[in-house]
């Protein structure tokens, strides 16, 4: 049993992309001048569509994380090193959007892939209250390199408190801060530089995480008999079984890596390392993540009990919605390594009023709508004068994020601009009574037709290229 | 008590500019080409003309206000007023008109639309931005995308297969460029095979190139007056505005569950208030002839529900019955409507009165019906849930 006082982990949630492009598509494409991919084009890994980023990816994962919680978040971290914005809190974005209290803290925080994993250390450490760790990356790599291959895109969270409902106490955690630079990505610049994977593995991983990890074991003082499960990232294929080979841990307590059907997800690899230990741990089940970039990062959880049912995603949940993807293309035009002729209509002035923004934030972030307390029509947004009885000023606000809902009408637009056509539209009827005129996105081969259910998720609506801000806002997906 | 507008203005003079991909001219000589058509129809000098409203629904097509429709048609020291109700705009400029003249403040007031789409530079419409709020959440899908939704609310009320529908939008369009060969004046003239217009590309799903209406530059007037100073002109069998109405989206159908997505409540409401206006009460039997909102086939078909004359769920086999052609009970598009005269926004409107107004007086050439005594003329801007539905019905004095 935890007391009050010991902190750990009391919730999760996960959010892989629904679209997962074969590593054999991208290996065909480059097969003229690299046919050695061919050697790394096994499986598949998630991609964002153009209209996901850390920002929305967070969400997800956040959402799912705090699904079916009765509140009390008192701030949210951000661990990315591809969050969109340089000088603009982006975690606040994500907690507006997951209508945290104005009063919360919000911190991004990054520089390195293991930040993820010291965001979750430290808000274990930091005993107060209930705190969403985020860690969320859209990673990319250089056309035709192992990166591309390898690299994948998602986002876990995780909520770190204290009280009788953590799942998972905190036991410990060993850091490791050494000048070995396995890959560097300068501030600005788009891809990683990496040096050779042997060495990486010889000399780094294989030196510095057993070390660390076995100063936490020997400190923790564990009954030999105790089961661990261990999880690595960054250490490219193969490091986590040669260190838990070391540290006498048996390869099938060795958590997935998520080669398979995700790739390395970077700063969120930890997090979804720890969430998969989480989907399987029994009670009394040792977790053990390490996260190596530049030494690294490792912390030891003991499973107290199983996690309430909340309908959660989760991890494995997330991973099975998939859409299948072999048009390689798409995946360099979501990526924006290569420019689409897309015609005039993408030369459209996508200006945002900041102003009406921020008089709007909770409805258009937090997708939240009105109540009349007059007639009790459910409406989106949320006018001055109810949509149905015309009652001024008697609106309460009124959220439709986790709504039942379907379609009402659709079409699917082909003329319209939109980076990956055709633009799914149309009236999403609530079963409260509101309807909303939305985009309906990751629609599978199966279609959709008036009466597809319809869930949520927060995504990019409009990009401003001439001023680089993206507008966010909710679009429907079909319930798979 | 009201008492409408049934009879009260007589059209004195009409005009209307070839439509199509008029890359030889701008607005204002397209404004010049309806207005002096006009002018000499109605026998009348510039001068005479008291106020006017300019009906153009894009600001890019000559600016705001209705300043360069005053310079373009040298109209000086006169009320000029620019009006703007989405693709309804050139009945709004009729209806401006026609108001000015009922309630008396002018004897002789012009109503001009024009649009100059092919100085845009797209295929169809531009983008168009919904104003601050909107732009922020509502999705920016195309003018087709937006009528497209009609079909799936219509199969799924009915039960129609999505073969059966899309033969039945293709009978609409299909029937446009019959009746559009035949007009001298329009944009498309050319009958198409049924096998191409259902195999063409889609643009909205259900809807393929052949189910959208043209992209046109063109202008359309109408010079407006009172019966007894159009005869004191020298008018005789004059044809009078008999109802002018319009209704607009106030958020229900978009935003509550009121709306099954199968019809155009605006039509319904503006087509009610207008039959009553003019005193129908069969609109199959009693109006000659339609022009109705063609925008795309599945608005026409819809609307052959909502003006009354198909019955709910039976408009679809009254299309491919022919009901609507032009030798079928009620021809409707007779002049290739906007699938094939064309689509320059602010004159649609009045290019619809204008068909009428050339019908009614025997004038239509090839295309003539016989014996027409009441012609309605339908508008409809924004999308099926979300905007404005304007009708104008003319006819003979007395009628």
């Amino acid at each position: 049993m935890t007391n009050s006082s010991t902190s750990g982990i009391k919730s999760f949630g996960a959010y892989i992309p629904r679209r997962r492009m074969l590593r054999s598509a991208i290996a065909a494409a480059h097969a003229w001048s690299h046919p050695s991919l061919k050697g790394l084009a096994k499986g598949e890994r998630s991609i964002c569509n153009w209209d996901e980023d850390v920002i929305t990816m967070a969400v997800e994962a956040g959402h799912d994380c705090l699904r079916g919680s009765s509140g009390g978040i008192s701030g949210i971290v951000l661990a990315s090193t591809t969050a969109p914005y340089a000088d603009l809190n982006n975690a606040m974005v994500v907690g507006a959007a997951l209508s945290l209290p104005t009063e919360s803290s919000a911190n991004d925080c990054g520089g390195s892939t293991r930040s993820g994993l010291s965001a979750v250390i430290g808000a274990c450490r930091a005993v107060g209250d209930d705190v969403l760790v985020v860690a969320s990356e859209q990673r990319t790599g250089k056309p035709a390199s192992a990166q591309e291959m390898n690299f994948g895109c998602g986002a876990g969270a995780v909520t770190v408190g204290t009280g009788e409902d953590v799942i998972a106490k905190f036991l410990g955690a060993e850091t490791l801060s050494v000048p070995f630079i396995n890959s560097f990505r300068k501030a600005g610049e788009r891809f990683d530089y990496g040096w050779e994977e042997r060495w990486i593995r010889d000399e780094g991983v294989s030196k510095l995480i057993p070390g660390a990890a076995k100063r936490l074991l020997s400190r923790l003082d564990l009954a030999p008999d105790r089961t661990i499960w261990f999880g690595m990232s960054g250490g490219g294929a193969g490091a986590d079984k040669l260190v838990a080979k070391v540290l006498q841990i048996a390869p099938e307590q060795v958590l997935p890596d998520l080669q398979a059907q995700v790739g390395d997800t970077g700063t969120a690899q930890p997090i979804l390392l720890l969430i998969s230990a989480l989907e399987r741990a029994k009670p009394g089940d040792i977790i053990l993540i390490a996260s190596f970039a530049q030494g690294g990062e490792i912390a030891a959880f003991e499973m107290t009990q199983s996690a309430a049912a909340t309908g959660r995603r989760g991890l494995a949940g997330s991973i099975a919605q998939r859409i299948e993807e072999t048009a390689y293309l798409k995946l360099l035009a979501f990526d924006g390594h290569v420019e689409l002729e897309w015609g005039m209509r993408a030369e459209t002035d996508n200006k945002t009023a900041l102003t009406q923004l921020y008089r709007s934030a909770d409805q258009i972030l937090g997708f939240v709508g009105g109540q009349c307390s007059s007639c009790h029509q459910v409406q989106f947004p949320r006018m001055p004068a109810c949509v149905n009885c015309g009652a001024l000023n008697t609106q309460k606000p009124y959220s439709l994020l986790d709504v039942p809902a379907k379609v009402q009408t659709y079409t699917a637009d082909w003329l319209q601009y939109t980076p990956a056509p055709p633009l799914y539209v149309g009236l999403v009827q609530f079963e409260v009574g509101a309807r909303v005129l939305m985009e309906i996105v990751d629609v599978g081969p199966q279609g959709i037709d008036v009466g597809t259910p319809l869930e949520f998720a927060f995504r990019i609506k409009e990009q401003d290229r001439m001023r680089h801000f993206d507008r966010y806002f909710w679009k429907a997906v079909p319930v798979v | 008590m009201a008492t409408g507008i049934k009879d009260k203005v007589a059209i004195l003079g009409m005009g209307c500019s070839n439509f199509g991909e008029r890359w030889d001219v701008g607005y204002e000589h397209l404004l010049n080409e309806s207005f002096s058509e006009a002018l000499s129809d109605a026998g009348i000098e510039r001068k005479q003309i008291e106020a006017v409203w300019l009906g153009s629904a894009l600001e890019r097509s000559l600016g705001n206000s209705a300043i360069p429709a005053a310079t373009a048609l040298r109209l000086e020291g006169i009320p000029v007023t620019r009006v703007e109700n989405m693709c309804a705009t050139g009945t709004e400029a009729l209806r401006g008109a026609v108001y000015a003249v009922a309630s008396g403040a002018v004897d002789i007031a012009l109503a001009i639309g024009v649009e100059k789409l092919k100085d845009t530079g797209y295929g169809g419409l531009p983008t168009l931005g919904k104003g601050t709020l909107n732009d922020i959440w509502m999705p920016y899908s195309s003018a087709p995308a937006g009528f497209a939704q009609l079909a799936a609310g219509y199969r799924a009320k009915h039960g129609i297969s999505k073969e059966d529908l899309k033969k039945a939008i293709g009978r609409v369009s299909w029937k446009s460029h019959q009746n559009g060969a035949k007009n001298p004046k329009a944009h498309l003239r050319k009958a198409v095979e049924m096998d191409t217009i259902l195999k063409a590309p889609i643009i909205a799903e259900p809807l393929g190139v052949f189910d959208c209406c043209g992209v046109s530059d063109g202008s359309a007037c109408a010079i407006v007056t009172t019966p007894a100073i159009a005869r004191a002109l020298g008018k005789r069998d004059l044809i009078t505005i008999k109802a002018l109405q319009l209704s607009a989206s106030a958020g229900r159908e978009w935003g509550t569950s009121s709306w099954d997505g199968s019809y155009v409540q605006n039509t319904r409401n503006a087509a009610k208030a207008a039959y009553k206006e003019a005193g129908i009460s069969n609109p199959r039997k009693e109006l000659s002839a339609m022009e109705v909102h063609d925008c795309f086939s599945i608005t026409e078909l819809v609307t052959m529900e909502d003006l009354g004359v198909s019955e709910d769920g039976h408009a679809w086999r009254d299309v491919l019955d022919g009901v609507f052609d032009a030798d079928g009970e009620i021809p409707c598009q007779i002049d290739g409507g906007l699938k094939c005269f064309g689509h320059p926004i602010g004159a649609s409107g009045l290019r619809m009165v204008y068909e009428h107004y050339l019908q009614l007086q025997g004038r239509a050439g090839a295309r003539q019906l016989k014996n027409p005594q009441l012609g309605l003329s339908h508008n409809l801007g924004g999308v099926p849930y979300n905007g404005v539905c304007a009708i104008s019905i003319v006819g003979l004095e007395g009628r």
